[in-house]
């Protein structure tokens, strides 16, 4: 038995709506996603994906370390009161996204995967679930960084038009996705995430422990929601179900996930 | 082996963690939060009374409550030998049964510096330290790194290793008992590193709330238990 060889092209375009005075650099990643083979013909359990990131940045001669910015979140520290307060903000992404940021580059320094892409450092160091020491910092500042995009200030609500539609297609109606999604969210025991994700021409709710995150497992993210306890302590302390509600009801940006869910689509269908 | 592990650490802790409650035909044993057995503010500036509060009166309730219900619906599946039901519970009694038995633990570990919390081990138990660790600061150097190193939610142990008669570091993930990483490990001091335990106060820092963990730590507990194993 062999495995196709699928060569899915994406693009991500994000948009930056920043209403801070922080500059940062858009970032255009192309990914390319093949399924592997070993030796002997056999898939993998896990799609290997090999994702390049070229940055466009501005200063190209930052183009290898902008996969390693601590980029602000497209909104102010307290656009998302009283939802989310600023004091979250401040320590969720100046503390602790920073610090996954600051100590990858440090990890990275001097070994072989320095000055990589970030989404191939995750890949190679998620290393079919036999985690490598750097898994943890790399996904972890993707993760972040993907979590503050999939929130916006008066957020929230029900999305409408083919968003709605592919929601309702998969999953029945809105209301048994918003059920499933903060069933995954609540019942992640310990740290980790939950996810709308897209494979297969299908939407599908996922929870990963820890740094786990929907790339290494052979999905496209869309929507995510931290459930690591600083995510939510300082605001909702032990009450993580007030928590999800609060950030389905009040925080969630269909619009990135739009954005996210077409350029899945885009790279699913141009695949061979 | 885990069950006399268990049992000893009941004896020992004299505890009143068990209440019967007599479910379906069986009547099994559940379970209900024991009080601190010392006030919420006791050991601040440690470690604070609202974190202290929270911890107990919500996390471990949570636990304890949880453990119940996946206890009753064990006992009903076991019942009906329904045994893919029986399979799928396992993860919920490891995390919550878990999370009681790893918090009746720490609470004991813990205590007011005028109860003799932070006092440093004396007896069989500080030479052992002194013997495996080169010194007390030499253990809790490493049990503070361990703890800090903790991905995600976890604890920090010292244990006693019964069969090579040896004190261990270890560090588990979530809520699973020093037990799950060796039937022969038996937990002397842990300390809770899930971000519920440190963060209204210490926010990110995880190191130090490691470093201030250790004023009120119980030795004393961790003696009792260590001669115990050892006659």
């Amino acid at each position: 038995m062999y495995c196709k060889k699928i060569m899915i092209v994406q693009t991500i375009r994000r948009t930056a709506t920043c209403t801070t005075q922080l500059n940062y650099q858009k970032a255009e990643p192309s990914i390319k996603l093949k399924t592997h083979t070993d030796s002997t013909g056999v898939c993998s359990p896990h799609l290997s994906l090999q994702l390049e990131l070229q940055s466009q940045s501005m200063a190209a001669s930052t183009a290898v370390t902008a996969n390693y910015v601590l980029k602000p979140p497209p909104y102010a520290l307290d656009a998302l009161e009283p939802h989310m307060s600023k004091q979250t903000l401040e320590f969720h992404w100046g503390k602790h996204h920073r610090a996954y940021v600051d100590n990858l580059k440090k990890q990275v320094l001097g070994t072989e995967l320095e000055g990589k892409p970030l989404d191939h450092i995750i890949n190679k160091t998620y290393n079919n679930g036999d985690l490598l020491p750097a898994f943890n910092n790399a996904a972890q500042a993707w993760n972040h960084e993907f979590f503050w995009e999939s929130m916006k200030p008066n957020g929230g609500g029900k999305p409408s038009g083919e968003l709605l539609a592919l929601l309702e297609r998969d999953f029945t109606s809105y209301e048994k996705f918003y059920e499933e999604f903060n069933a995954a969210a609540a019942t992640q025991f310990g740290a980790g995430w939950a996810w709308l994700a897209y494979a297969n021409d299908k939407l599908k709710v996922v929870k990963t422990p820890n740094a786990v995150n929907p790339l290494v497992l052979g999905s496209f993210p869309l929507l995510t929601i931290d459930v690591w306890e600083h995510a939510y302590y300082l605001d909702f302390q032990n009450r993580r179900p007030d928590y999800i509600k609060t950030f389905m009801n009040n925080l969630v940006s269909w619009e990135a996930v739009s954005a996210r869910l077409e350029a899945a689509k885009t790279a699913s269908s141009s695949s061979a | 082996m885990a069950i006399r592990c268990v049992a000893s650490r009941k004896t020992l802790a004299g505890l009143k963690e068990t209440s019967s409650r007599l479910i379906g035909f069986r009547g099994i044993q559940t379970f209900t939060l024991p009080d601190l057995p010392y006030d919420y503010g006791a050991l601040e500036p440690a470690i604070s009374g609202e974190i202290m509060q929270i911890h107990h009166q919500k996390h471990h309730q949570t636990y304890v409550t949880n453990y119940n219900n996946a206890l009753e619906q064990l006992d009903q599946a076991v019942s009906k030998g329904d045994a893919s039901a029986v399979v799928k519970l396992q993860s919920a009694i490891k995390f919550n049964g878990g999370g009681h038995v790893n918090h009746l633990i720490f609470w004991k570990n813990l205590a007011p510096v005028k109860e003799g919390g932070g006092e440093p081990p004396k007896g069989s138990l500080g030479s052992a330290i002194d013997t495996h660790f080169g010194s007390l600061e030499g253990l809790v150097k490493k049990m503070s790194a361990e703890g800090a190193a903790v991905q995600g939610s976890g604890w920090v142990w010292l244990g006693l290793d019964k069969e090579l008669k040896k004190l261990v570091v270890d560090t588990t993930a979530n809520q699973d008992p020093l037990v799950t990483k060796g039937g022969s490990l038996v937990p002397l001091v842990g300390i809770d590193v899930w971000e519920h335990a440190y963060y209204l106060q210490y926010k990110n820092v995880r190191p130090e709330y490691l470093k201030n963990v250790w004023k009120v730590i119980n030795w004393k507990y961790a003696s009792e238990i260590y001669e115990k194993e050892c006659n």
